[in-house]
This record gives C-alpha cells, structure tokens and sequence, in this order.
C-alpha cells in the first residue's frame, strides 16, 4: 500500500469535513474492495477516512412502506435482520448470498453501491425493489445512481447516508454465482411493486440494467411461463474467463424465470 | 503516518504506535508475535487469517489495524484454557479434521463464529458457513465432522 493518514471521525459532518479538506481522501467503509485494491497499489489516497466510528450511518429501520438500511450496515447484519426478512425476504436473501460468512461481517452496502461493481448483487436490488440512495446533501432514484461500471452518480464530497427499498408485493432474487468469489455471473431481483413489475439484471452487463420486455410480459401475466421465450442480446454485456457474452445473455432468461417462480410460491 | 492504538487481545490490553497501513494480522503477528493467525492468501478469500473481533469472525488480512483501535480481538491462541485445549482444538483433534494444519486457526475461529449464532448446526449449514475457509489436505469431510462434534461437546459442556 502506498502511504495515507488515517483519519477516523465519529459524525457525518465531521466526515463530510475531512473529506472536503483532503486533496484526495477516500471513504473507507468495510474495505473488502478497497483495502485489497490499495494493496495491488491500484487505489490510493492522501487520506482515508474510516466511518467505522460513525454509527448514525448504522442500522435498520422500517417504516409505511420503506425499509431504509443505513450506509454501514453489514451485509451479515441486513441477513439477519427479522425486520429485513418479514418485510423484504428477497433482499434478506441477498445479503445473506454475497461472499463468505467473514466477507459478509465486514463488507457494507454503501461501500457495495458506492463501488458499483459490475458483478455486485446489490445494484440488482436497489432497482429491482425502487430504492432511493440518500446521501448527506441529497436523494438519488437507484436507477439515476448506477451509471457504469465502477461508476455512480455521487459527487465529489458526497457520502452515502441510508439505502430506502420500497416494500413490494413480493420479490425473489436468484443468481448463477461465480463458484470462487460468489459474485454474480448473473442475478435477478424480480419484484411486484406498487411501480409495476421490475426485472434487474446484474452481473451481466457493465452495470445493473432493467428488462422492459420482460416487465411487460409480467404485467400480462406474473408467470415465469410469461417471460420463457424472452431472450437478450449478447450485444455489450461483459465476457471473461468465467463467461461469455452469450452465456450470460442466456443466464439472464434463466435466472429471471426462477426468481418470478420463487417469488410466485412466496406471495 | 503513524497511529497509536489500543486494543484488548485475549484479555489482555495492548498498546502500540503502528504505521497507519498495517494490516491487523501483521499486527498481531509481527508486532504482537501472536503468529497462529496464518497468512494464506493475503487477498481474503482463504480465511486462514480469521480471527474474530467484537465477537464476529473476520479476515485479519483485510482490516487495517487501526479500524480495530478499542476492539476486543479474540485469536486462536485466546481460545484454550491454558494446556487444555477448548472442545472444538479437541474435536479437530479426535476427529482428524485437519493434516498439515495451516487452515485450521482460521477453521477453528470460523466454527466458533458458526456456534455463536447456530449452536446445532447441521452439515450442510457447516460446508455453506465454511465458503470462505480453504483447506487442500482434507477435502473438508473430517472438518466438517469436527465441527459437528465440537459443537456438540459446546452443547454438553
């Protein structure tokens, strides 16, 4: 790692501060992206600002129609949750899916989104189930957030708050996992929500991508009979080692069709 | 830059002045020479490495010492009582669950996380919670075996 000051705040706006102050300061949240990055020396910082020590950016809560989860909140927290469970298994579920049990203590989802993965499972459920991602100066429609591969919409300066879902109807997520790392080849949140039906793809493309062919099918009828013929282009999406673009394209109607069927039985 | 930290490790309090880079585990072998907290692959994916802290299992080669500044930091060398080993070294032990050993810390402190929050596991709830163990000597039968059998001597204790 090449070297940083390490800052270690216990507020958001001292946070906020620190980072404004730094010529180029990172946020460290659970550091299983970023610390591994910083050793290859692909990522440094002149600062790094731990929110370890910030627990308003931790926690749970449900409320109406929203299930909000703060930024720092572990993904082995959201999968234990009963209130994540009782109000949104499929999100449970996911969490519950990324890693290892070690992986999952440590690694937050606002540290997930904020690195905006291709192969993340959380892109797919912050657009499959509505989401809004507040941060300290606004909020941001997931679907606005998302914007490429490794890429958001954050500005420079802005932290991730809270993560809003909206509550749906019902929702499944099923993914094909890279049998080493257990991030998505591909995974898809399938949700019925007070906005309609959703299908978000992760995994497969540079970045998180809904399904609006699929979407319709749904509204006719919620079946994964329905969605059988629907295939996507291989056009764009990512090809490596552990998959081609065809393969993916073809997992995408897999994986689509088994989380409407586990969502079915569920609702 | 440097940091002064203070953490309590096996019950005891330590205090050091460390680079700000240091990773927990170098910490705690190098600094502390607490050196049965291996270093397999140093890119969190073999948990030889896992220790736990505050309770919860981690990858010591993926958290900076300083994010464990005021943290109590159980590692494998914290766990038996004195010459006598703790029932799950004993299980590992009885059971043959391991051949050339460099996995096991890291297996034995993940199998103790398991019990925290599922004191009966059953076998397939111990090979899914051992995702992020490797080990290359035992094809992980008599691990898990181990495992079970530990946490059944938990029980009983």
């Amino acid at each position: 790692m090449y070297s940083f000051d390490y800052k270690s705040p216990s507020s958001l706006s001292e946070a906020v501060a620190m980072l404004q102050s730094s010529d180029d300061g990172l946020l460290l949240a659970g550091g299983h992206t970023l610390l591994p990055t910083m050793k290859q020396r692909l990522a440094s910082a002149s600062d790094l600002i731990d929110l370890g020590g910030v627990s308003e950016l931790r926690g749970i809560s449900v409320s109406g129609d929203a299930v909000t989860v703060g930024a720092m909140t572990t993904h082995a927290e959201v999968a234990a949750s009963s209130d994540v469970r009782g109000a949104i298994s499929a999100l449970a579920d996911l969490a519950g899916g990324i890693g290892d049990p070690q992986v999952r203590n440590a690694g937050t989802i606002g540290g997930s989104i904020a690195n905006s993965d291709p192969s993340a499972d959380y892109p797919a459920a912050l657009v499959g189930l509505c989401a809004t991602v507040n941060t300290n100066s606004r909020s941001i429609a997931a679907e606005d957030f998302f914007t490429g591969m490794f890429e958001t919409a954050l500005a420079e300066n802005e932290i991730i708050t809270s993560v809003s879902f909206h509550i749906p109807k019902c929702a499944a997520y099923c993914k094909f996992p890279n049998p080493a790392s257990r991030y998505a080849i591909v995974g898809v949140m399938f949700a019925d929500c007070s906005h309609g039906m959703r299908v978000a793809v992760t995994g497969a493309g540079p970045s998180v991508f809904r399904v609006s062919e699929m979407e319709s099918a749904l509204a006719q009828s919620c079946a994964a009979s329905s969605i059988a013929d629907i295939s996507i282009s291989a056009d764009g999406l990512n090809s490596d080692i552990h998959a081609s673009a065809e393969y993916r394209a073809h997992l995408v109607t897999v994986m689509a069709k088994r989380a409407v069927e586990k969502a079915c039985a569920s609702c | 830059m440097t940091v002064s930290i203070s953490m309590t490790i096996n019950g005891s309090s330590v205090s050091a002045d460390v680079d700000a880079r240091t990773l927990l585990v170098d910490f705690l072998r190098v600094n502390q020479r607490l050196t049965g907290t291996h270093v397999g692959c140093d890119t969190s994916q073999c948990g030889a490495c896992v220790i736990h802290v505050n309770g919860k299992s981690v990858k010591s080669c993926t958290i900076l010492a300083a994010q464990a500044n005021g943290a109590d930091v159980t590692t494998i060398e914290g766990v038996a009582n004195g010459s006598e080993l703790h029932p799950m070294q004993e299980a590992f032990r009885e059971n043959h669950g391991l051949q050339c050993g460099f996995c096991t810390p890291g297996m034995i402190m993940s199998a103790l996380d398991l019990i925290n929050v599922n004191a009966d596991p059953s076998e397939q709830e111990v090979r899914e919670w051992l995702e992020g163990n490797l080990c290359r000597c035992t094809g992980y039968h008599n691990i898990v075996k181990s495992i079970q059998a530990g946490a059944k001597a938990m029980r009983e204790a």
